[in-house]
């Protein structure tokens, strides 16, 4: 059935900012079905409050609405576009969500709208755990025995059918959210009652404990004609247990007869079939009983999902984009398959090498988090590695996690194989690397198995790779033979170095000397069938190599590897920025990463696609491949964030080009004594610091500059170890805390800042071609310095900010990048504290706000960044029109105000008794994503910003107050307006007291630690009878009870102040969502309203 | 590990090392690209005096059982993997691959560039080819291209005999007996008799010289031709039986070399195709619903039909619809008669290894058989 003619507009749901479970997927998602419904002349309308992204750049729709996605909002846009359908299948369970909302608020009936991509029926079938059973059930596949329970009597009825182990889902939570195993009643009441409250619906599914089963995933396609195609399975080598996200998975599956294979299709397809899934893709998981096979239907999603991209990237097979085209009314054997372009996309593809996904984990931003893998999602992001082989793509997947002790190594090792054994009982991170140690070390693949329950295949390959690396290291000279038996199995340059007592480079040289080099195969969905017309490759060691030479001007992008807290999408939205403008200035653009989330590692975002580590060593490989023809023009350090800049004194030490600024610059803004002369050459400020490598040195420094001082360690990004210290005792501690992960050391120093209270911080983000500085923008912290800017909200233009100041700042950033030498872009951190202007730190490189920027004011950064690298002036870019006239210095009166919010994950993490970390914000930056809100004032744009980021501001209800005694003064006045306006205050006794004083009504509640019979705080912010909660930490006496209160707040998913700061910015937001409904308006639009401001 | 040679008829040399049984082996080369059933595509007839190699990368994760035994030995002429496994993993498994190779004598090789193989085959189309292992690896690579170019080639090759049964048998059918159907044996699968015992047929399997009075001794309700290796060119035969068999309006089915034999019967062509269709991801589509299915294909010959989609038998049979026709490169999958009670496919239906969509084509055979008791009944 060709295109559906009735269909002439499509309003996009995208899937809002990045938390644990829902990351860029859904940018890859849907960015490229953003692409597709344009392609096929329909017009797009999106919404997305996500700013960070590459679908809500103004190219990709036909209208961009960076707005909350909520129900209120998408029906303002539903009036203003009127959009013949909507289609919310690539958007996460938020767009999900959003779209079941729409339909039961009569939304989507009431404007004529219709749900294409999934069906309500469809949506409900797969997402409603009693549904989907007896759907299971009739498909004539086996479910796990279960019980649904609504209140906690009927889950503590359960234990007698069920029995311990016990797992509890919550229903319509994304991501595992709210997931567990309970083991006693002590755990089935502490899991099944946040799941209660997780849950939309206030349901859990109760089931029959299948941990240590192997779990295997399909992802499907369905189209209006019943035809159906599986796209790829997916084995977790990790058994069921941990959730697939946090699993190590491979495919295809590797421990599967075709009878079995078969057996697990026939079951998808007859789900898909019956949940009605007939214009786009779903995923099933199942869970194998390792000892008789018999098959369990773990869950299905009715859309496009985290899995989907991994197994869009490990065949070639665009599901997401192929989805949008069977959204739209055509059938899988209409649509041809890109990458052959002669064969169609109704054939399922068959893979000849192997992909191995791994979780990237942020465990270490929060210490007091419980590291146990369960079926909640905790991993922040991933890495995926292509090879001929298992081993070979493990071993590449590991390395590509760029995270110290990850890969497989045969060091010292201060455990016995007993001990690593026990310790391998547990899944954690890292798992892997311990069971190779147990190996290593003598433990037998049996004592493994019973202990890990991992597949033994999967067991053996890791005997496989220590006996490789016996031959290695016991080989009487390290040869042609040796060295090829290493790369067969994954070992990198660095592994062979450190068997065989050498350094890297010297393993290099070898290596190269005896003409070993990587070939480049080609991922072509066809196992060589056919030939491939899309060069997206990956390298190993073999005959043949598939790099086909071309004659032109190349340019390499290397990008920022897999998310992690602090590196996160911001930085692919740089990398696919440049790749697209270097190719519309005519180069070849070559991209490498690693990341399988991304668009980035999109095969049509380049001219050619390495899916390959970001280590020197696979770098230079690709840059040697490619240096086999053509020019290459140089390398693109500066977009991909700490990862890709870490190469480029490596890559400078080889030879190869680095384009922009020069490595010796971007080391001139990271050691402290050459910056701070840069500093005082330009008359510029810097707080009183000092470098140290030892805590000695660092004790030193904090005497003679004064506490409270702030402390971080060079060349890290997202503030990692960064912490504002306030006497002796805690720079001790401090030392102790840090010292396991080798963060300080000679090369690498802890700076040391005198901390400056009650200032406000501002960044900067500039381009800089040698000559002439160009402001993208100047952002406003709302919170004060200290709270690391990531995780901090900022305003764009600044609120509070006079012409003179922000003329003074940009002074200040011309000096510094001059000073620099910086060719490309910028970023500078400033306070202002007494009307001082200070420095805080300068990074030569693409920053997380560079999409912000590019969002709020319409001036695409990181394109012209990228073409100031290659020679362009700024003068040449603004003639030629990839630049406004007018700098991000130039915002006309009357513009509209962009907020920018973080959204931490702070839900996802337990303490190990099953209790919230704390969700205090600090210099070390903990969010995973953020959201922009942006209308013509700045309270409704911060209100925005809220509801965007999940806790909208009530327009009635309870407050709570209670301030440091430092904040005391503070609170007052915002306090008496909230009154004013209509809030019910409570207040713990110390502040009712001088709100009282200040004749403001207040009830006073008890402490949670204070003994008494009526509730305290915590038990009403648990009966969810508290609706905002001000909070900000104090003394160590009122610790624990600030505690309690902000990880009773995370459980209730209430809005939470914990900075005066914060509180005083959003009074004017409470005033206006009380006014009414927000305005829409979309990015084009506002893009004409400045256009005519500036006249 | 000891060294072994992959070397075409080309000149081309692929270095591995010895896998299964050491030694040497001849024949024609050919890639088969599914990522599972393996032990299946071992056990099937129809790659009889073909090398293959497999695209998957690790063989052997799975071992082998006795359960997915498509015929009674492994027939593939030699072996080509790129990872063979060294363990085995699954609780079904008996015994191990490297194993049931030695058993049946099945000389491979391991640890080649088989994605350098298989892109050099597809250019060039398949060809012949040996492995060598052993003393013999270390002959002068002319002699063993020499030797390579000396072997018989697919193309004029005859080979029913060699996998055919040797005397007739009979299978009962599953539960109440629907019909009875002769078979014809030119390299059939277990799961073939299988999906038509599971439908109430009982099969009387026989050899493949056997004609037509004998195939229709016992009155079948249909015949059957199965799939098979060699050149359908070569079996006369088995095609002047075939026409005997269609002018008594027997109610026919053919699967793979049968369905060159029907096509053969009914007047077209065969040809060889340059590096045929050896995978299970093989979209196919059906022309009587327009629907798609995702299929099992081994084959290196196809059936040659021009004109349209629906022409008339040269040989006089009325009129042939091609029913079914590959996506990936228009290739004749399936042909139906309009006038006599006869169809055919070229892929695999029975899967055995592959996706079960195209299962219905047996309830195609008991709809065609009960159509035409009703005709008779008439």
């Amino acid at each position: 059935m060709p295109k559906r003619s009735d269909i002439k507009s499509v309003l996009v749901i995208g899937s809002g900012p990045i938390v644990i479970g829902q990351a860029c997927e859904f940018d890859y998602s849907g960015t490229q079905a953003c692409r597709v419904l344009r392609e096929e002349g329909i017009r797009v309308i999106l919404v997305n409050s996500n700013p960070a992204t590459i679908m809500t750049d103004p190219d990709f729709a036909d209208a961009t609405y960076v707005e909350p996605i909520t129900p209120e909002i998408i029906e303002s846009i539903i009036i203003k576009e009127k959009p013949d359908a909507i289609l919310p299948t690539l958007g996460g369970q938020t767009a999900l969500n959003a779209a079941m909302s729409l339909h039961e608020l009569g939304i989507l009936d009431k404007y004529n709208v219709e749900l294409i991509g999934a069906k309500v029926d469809a949506i409900k079938k797969g997402e409603d755990r009693q549904i989907f059973k007896q759907l299971v059930l009739d498909a004539g596949a086996d479910v796990a025995r279960s019980v649904i329970a609504h209140t906690m009597d009927e889950v503590i009825a359960a234990v007698d059918v069920l029995g311990y182990p016990m797992v509890v889902r919550p229903s319509f939570t994304m991501g595992g959210l709210g997931s567990g195993f309970a083991y006693n009643e002590e755990d089935l009441r502490r899991i099944a009652g946040a799941g209660l409250q997780a849950s939309p619906t206030t349901e859990v599914l109760l089931e029959e404990s299948i941990l240590g089963w192997k779990e295997y995933e399909l992802e499907l396609m369905r189209d209006t004609a019943d035809n159906t195609v599986v796209v790829c399975s997916i084995e977790n080598v990790d058994p069921v247990g941990v959730h697939t996200g946090d699993s190590i998975t491979v495919a295809p599956a590797l421990t599967l007869t075709d009878r079995e294979f078969q057996n697990l299709r026939d079951i998808g397809i007859r789900i898909i079939r019956d949940v009605g899934v007939d214009t786009g893709g779903c995923n099933i998981q199942f869970a194998v009983d390792p000892s008789d096979g018999r098959v369990i239907v773990i869950e299905m999603n009715p859309r496009v999902s985290r899995s989907s991209a991994l197994a869009s990237k490990a065949t070639g097979f665009p599901i997401a984009k192929i989805a949008a085209k069977l959204a739209i009314g055509y059938t899988l054997d209409e649509i041809p398959n890109d990458i052959t372009r002669v064969t169609p996309a109704s054939f399922e593809p068959t893979l000849d090498y192997i992909v191995v996904k791994v979780p990237r984990f942020a465990f270490e931003k929060f210490p007091a988090a419980d590291a146990t893998l369960t079926t909640t999602m905790k991993s922040v992001g991933e890495a995926m590695a292509i090879g001929r082989n298992y081993s070979q793509a493990l071993q590449k997947a590991l390395r590509s996690l760029e995270k110290k002790g990850s890969s497989f190594h045969w060091g010292e090792q201060t455990k016995s194989a007993a001990e690593l054994v026990e310790i391998s009982k547990v899944p954690t991170d890292g798992r892997i690397v311990t069971v190779q140690q147990a190996l290593r070390l003598g433990a037998t693949p049996e004592q493994v198995f019973e202990a890990t329950k991992i597949d033994p295949w999967f067991i053996d390959q890791i005997v496989l790779i220590n006996e490789v690396a016996e031959t290695i290291q016991s080989a009487p000279e390290l040869n042609d033979e040796v060295i090829k038996l290493g790369k067969e199995h994954g070992f990198s340059d660095a592994q062979l170095a450190s068997l065989r007592s050498l350094s890297e480079s010297d393993v290099r040289a070898i290596r190269h000397s005896l003409g070993l080099r990587p070939v480049y195969k080609t991922v072509d969905t066809c196992a060589g069938e056919f030939p491939a017309l899309t060069p997206y490759h990956y390298s190993t060691y073999e005959q043949e190599t598939e790099v086909i030479p071309s004659d032109r001007r190349k340019v390499v992008i290397l990008g920022s590897g897999p998310n992690r807290i602090g590196q996160g999408v911001e930085f692919d939205y740089s990398c696919v920025h440049a790749s697209f403008a270097l190719s519309d200035a005519g180069f070849e653009t070559i991209m490498i990463n690693c990341n399988p989330e991304t668009v980035s590692t999109d095969y049509d975002t380049s001219d050619r696609l390495y899916f390959e580590p970001l280590t020197l060593e696979d770098v230079l490989e690709v840059i040697h491949a490619e240096s086999q023809s053509g020019e290459l023009v140089g390398v693109v350090v500066q977009l991909g964030g700490q990862t890709a800049l870490g190469l480029a004194k490596g890559l400078k030490e080889a030879g190869i080009p680095i384009l922009g600024t020069s490595p010796e610059a971007i080391d001139l803004a990271e050691e402290r004594g050459l910056f701070s002369e840069i500093l005082d050459n330009a008359g510029l400020l810097a707080p009183a610091n000092g470098i140290a490598i030892n805590l000695a040195e660092a004790t030193e420094i904090a005497g003679r500059i004064g506490y409270p001082v702030l402390v971080r360690p060079s060349f890290v990004l997202g503030g990692r170890g960064m912490e504002i210290v306030y006497d002796q005792h805690s720079l001790v501690d401090y030392f102790d805390r840090i010292a396991e992960y080798g963060l300080i050391g000679p090369g690498y120093p802890l700076l040391v800042d005198r901390f400056l209270d009650a200032a406000i911080e501002i960044d900067i983000d500039a381009l800089y071609d040698g000559h002439e500085l160009y402001v993208g923008g100047v952002m406003e912290h709302i919170e004060e310095a200290g709270i690391h800017s990531g995780d901090s909200s900022c305003t764009l233009p600044p609120i509070t900010l006079s012409a003179g100041q922000i003329e003074r700042v940009r002074k200040a950033t011309e000096e510094i990048a001059k000073g620099i030498g910086v060719r490309g872009l910028i970023n500078v951190q400033f306070a202002i504290a007494s009307d001082v202007l200070y420095v805080l730190e300068a990074n030569p490189r693409a920053s997380r706000t560079v999409p912000f920027v590019s969002k709020a004011l319409g001036i695409t950064l990181a394109k012209a960044a990228s073409l100031v690298m290659v020679g362009r002036t700024i003068r040449e870019l603004v003639a030629g029109g990839h630049l406004p006239p007018a700098d991000g210095t130039h915002i006309p009166a009357g513009s509209a105000i962009a907020v920018k919010e973080a959204v931490l994950p702070f839900k996802r993490f337990a303490t190990k008794d099953g209790r919230f970390v704390d969700s205090l914000l600090g210099p070390e930056m903990r969010s995973t994503g953020e959201v922009m809100g942006m209308d013509v004032d700045f309270p409704t744009a911060f209100a925005k910003s809220q509801a965007a980021a999940g806790t909208s501001l009530p327009t009635s209800g309870t407050i709570f107050i209670s301030v440091a005694d430092r904040d005391k003064p503070q609170v007052i006045l915002p306090v008496r307006r909230l009154q004013q306006l209509g809030y019910r205050i409570l207040a713990t006794e110390g502040t009712a007291a001088i709100l009282e004083r200040h004749g403001i009504a207040v009830e006073s509640v008890r402490k949670h630690s204070s003994p008494g019979e009526q509730p305290s705080i915590v038990d009403l912010i648990n009966d969810g009878k508290v609706d905002v909660i001000v909070n900000t930490p104090s003394g160590s006496s009122a610790r624990k009870d600030g505690y309690e209160i902000r990880a009773a707040t995370t459980a209730a998913d209430k809005a939470i102040f914990t900075t005066i700061a914060q509180l005083s910015a959003a009074i004017g937001s409470f005033e206006k969502v009380i006014d009414g409904p927000f305005e829409v308006r979309s990015l084009q639009q506002h893009a004409l309203d400045r256009a005519a401001k500036l006249g | 590990m000891s060294k072994a040679l992959l070397v075409l008829e080309d000149g081309k040399v692929f270095t591995g090392y010895s896998y299964g049984s050491e030694g040497q082996t001849l024949g024609e080369v050919v890639f088969c690209t599914g990522m599972t059933g393996y032990q299946e595509t071992l056990t099937d007839p129809s790659y009889a005096g073909q090398i293959v190699v497999q695209t998957a990368p690790h063989i052997g994760n799975t071992g082998v059982n006795s359960r997915d035994e498509e015929s009674s030995k492994v027939w593939v002429a030699g072996y080509v993997v790129r990872d063979a496994s060294r363990i085995v993993s699954n609780f079904r498994s008996e015994d191990s691959l490297d194993n049931e190779l030695v058993k049946y004598g099945v000389v491979g090789i391991r640890g080649l560039d088989t994605r350098a193989l298989t892109r050099h085959l597809r250019d060039r189309g398949v060809m012949r080819g040996g492995v060598f292992s052993g003393e013999k690896a270390n002959a002068p690579v002319e002699e063993l291209v020499a030797e390579v170019q000396s072997a018989k080639k697919m193309q004029g090759l005859s080979l029913s005999d060699v996998v055919s049964t040797a005397a007739k048998y009979v299978v009962a059918a599953e539960g109440a007996e629907f019909g009875k159907v002769a078979i014809l044996d030119l390299g059939i699968k277990a799961s073939t008799i299988e999906n038509m015992t599971a439908r109430g047929l009982e099969v009387h399997v026989y050899p493949a010289t056997s004609n037509a009075a004998t195939l229709l001794e016992t009155n079948p309700d249909a015949v059957f031709y199965s799939n098979g290796p060699g050149d359908p060119e070569t079996a006369a035969t088995q095609v002047e039986t075939l026409q005997e068999i269609l002018k008594t309006k027997t109610p026919f089915f053919g699967i793979c070399f049968g369905n060159q034999l029907l096509g053969r019967a009914l007047g077209f062509e065969t040809y060889k195709l340059a590096f045929g269709h050896r995978g299970i991801n093989q979209p196919v589509l059906d022309r009587r619903t327009g629907k798609v299915e995702v299929t099992a294909h081994n084959h290196g010959f196809a059936v040659k039909v021009e004109g349209g989609p629906e022409v008339d038998s040269p040989a006089g049979f009325g009129r042939v619809k091609v029913s079914h026709v590959s996506l990936n490169d228009d290739v004749v999958e399936g042909l139906e008669c309009v006038d006599i009670p006869a169809y055919s496919v070229q892929y695999h239906p029975e899967a055995a290894a592959g996706p079960h969509d195209s299962n219905y084509l047996f309830d195609r055979l008991i709809e065609l058989i009960s159509n035409n008791r009703k005709a008779a009944n008439a």
